[in-house]
């Protein structure tokens, strides 16, 4: 009897060994999955492969002089409705006066500039926010969504699928960022695609493209040789609505902690 | 076979054939429901992609335009306005790179278009090159002085006061009016001409002040005298005290 459970003993000791190595096994063969997977597409002219990027946007709040051309640019480059109510980007201004209070406008999304508002003595700070689709690591738009035509792909750009959208407008709401709408003519949900037609061919968003400043930076999250991973090593940086974990790829440099 | 048949109660044959015909069902339906390419690279149609992509440029971008303007880029890249895209004044132009004779730039020549960046508003950054254009030249087009492509002012400002206006103004009203701007701030040649890259300098000193304003000072007996020793002496004085109108409270 005793033998019998010394030997046991030591067959438990290596199976529990076995276990916890083959633990480390499928791990790598996911991570290499990934790596070798590609995409085909149906344009052979396009050589692009969304498993080998990461894209993200970093923002300067101290860059930019809220001239509007991103998101004028952006209405040109995809079609965007031109009603005051639509749009994939905007610029809001915040004003912060002596008494405590945030003023934030945003005529017509900042397409045609902004104009004096507010009585200069009454500021004490004021500054632009551009806005856009956060790109987020952890989309609530993509949970919500009924039907998966909402969803990241695999360069974590969330994009929309408009042939197969519903138009039930959960991803509208559950969007934190208010970057979403319903367009009025096809009634399916529309938002920022970084410009990804621009993008797989090797060109930046029409936003980054316009910015006089280069209050606007894009490019991969992961590698080190990119202007964003300069961006974030040189800059103070912040995300909008940290606490939601929606892990957004657009990061702010010198954002004010009344930014919403 | 019939032994099993007589085992098994009828009620559980019902609920296994029902069973039989909802799954035949659902594996016939769900690959007809189903949008081909689905799951192939997430939980999303892959085709989605190639709509995302399907879609034609507006704007070309400044690489594109380089390669037959390049004298105008390479005078863009020389001034202030380096960063500027071409397009962001002459309008998407992608259709000009494919039929360069049919569609052309807009050249925006009247006083619109600066003012949507150079317009003086309080929320854009300190140092941005602003007007009022109520009172900038106001009958004038930004391009009759400025070359849009090299923006500098027309003639290199004289003295201090043609850009730090306000400052000028309070200074000439304060008991510091006879103080020359460089007394206090070293000023390099080259920042009239490019005046973010040559800043002036500004003291770090508080004995600077005290030059006039100590116990010891030997100057003008009018100045207002405080012991350097005990006033503040945690802070320089211009952190409290504001040099160009120092009556102001």
């Amino acid at each position: 009897m005793k033998n019998l459970i010394k030997a046991k003993r030591r067959d438990v000791l290596k199976t529990m060994v076995g276990v916890a190595s083959s633990l480390f096994i499928p791990k790598a063969l996911v991570a290499e999955k990934a790596e070798t997977k590609n995409f085909d597409w149906a344009d052979d002219s396009i050589n692009y492969n969304p498993y080998e990027h990461k894209w993200g946007m970093g923002i300067d709040i101290n860059k930019c002089i809220g001239c509007g051309r991103c998101s004028d640019a952006c209405k040109i480059e995809n079609d965007v409705p031109k009603a005051p109510f639509f749009f994939r980007t905007w610029v809001e201004r915040y004003h912060i006066l002596e008494n405590g209070e945030t003023i934030i406008d945003c005529p017509n999304g900042a397409v045609d500039g902004f104009k004096k508002k507010t009585e200069e003595e009454d500021i004490l700070r004021s500054f632009f926010v551009p806005k856009l689709c956060n790109h987020c690591d952890n989309p609530p738009c993509v949970q919500v969504c009924p039907v998966g035509a909402t969803f990241q792909s695999a360069d974590g750009v969330v994009l929309v699928d408009s042939d197969y959208c519903l138009g039930c407008r959960y991803c509208i709401q559950a969007c934190p960022y208010g970057a979403r709408f319903l367009h009025p003519v096809t009634k399916t949900a529309e938002k920022c695609t970084f410009c990804y037609h621009r993008i797989v061919r090797g060109e930046v968003p029409a936003c980054v493209e316009a910015c006089p400043t280069e209050a606007r930076i894009f490019g991969e999250i992961d590698e080190k040789a990119s202007p964003l991973h300069r961006f974030k090593r040189m800059n103070t940086i912040g995300v909008l609505k940290p606490a939601l974990n929606t892990e957004p790829k657009v990061i702010y440099a010198n954002l004010d902690m009344e930014v919403k | 076979m019939t032994k099993v048949k007589a085992k098994v109660p009828e009620q559980v044959w019902r609920l296994a054939i029902l069973a039989v015909i909802v799954i035949t069902t659902f594996l016939i339906v769900r690959p007809m429901l189903i949008p081909k390419g689905f799951g192939e690279h997430g939980h999303f149609r892959s085709g989605a992609l190639d709509d995302a992509v399907d879609r034609d440029f507006k704007f070309a971008g400044k690489s594109a335009c380089v390669e037959c303007h390049d004298d105008m880029t390479d005078m863009l890249a020389a001034g202030y306005h380096k960063k500027l895209s071409c397009e962001v004044c002459h309008g998407p132009l992608a259709g000009h790179i494919d039929e360069p004779e049919d569609v052309h730039p807009t050249f925006p020549r009247e006083r619109g278009l600066c003012p949507v960046c150079h317009e003086y508003l309080s929320a854009r950054p300190t140092g941005f090159p602003q007007i009022v254009s109520q009172s900038h030249n106001t009958l004038k087009a930004c391009i009759s002085c400025h070359e849009p492509h090299d923006p500098k002012p027309p003639n290199v400002p004289e003295n201090c006061s043609a850009c730090h206006g306000e400052i000028s103004r309070s200074k000439a009203v304060s008991h510091h009016t006879d103080i020359e701007c460089e007394f206090c701030h070293e000023t390099p040649e080259l920042h009239k001409t490019s005046p973010r890259e040559h800043r002036p300098s500004k003291p770090q000193d508080r004995n600077f002040c005290g030059q006039c304003h100590g116990r010891a000072a030997t100057t003008d007996t009018a100045a207002p005298r405080i012991d350097m020793n005990t006033h503040e002496t945690r802070y320089v004085c211009w952190q409290c005290h504001y040099p160009h109108l120092p009556e102001a409270q």
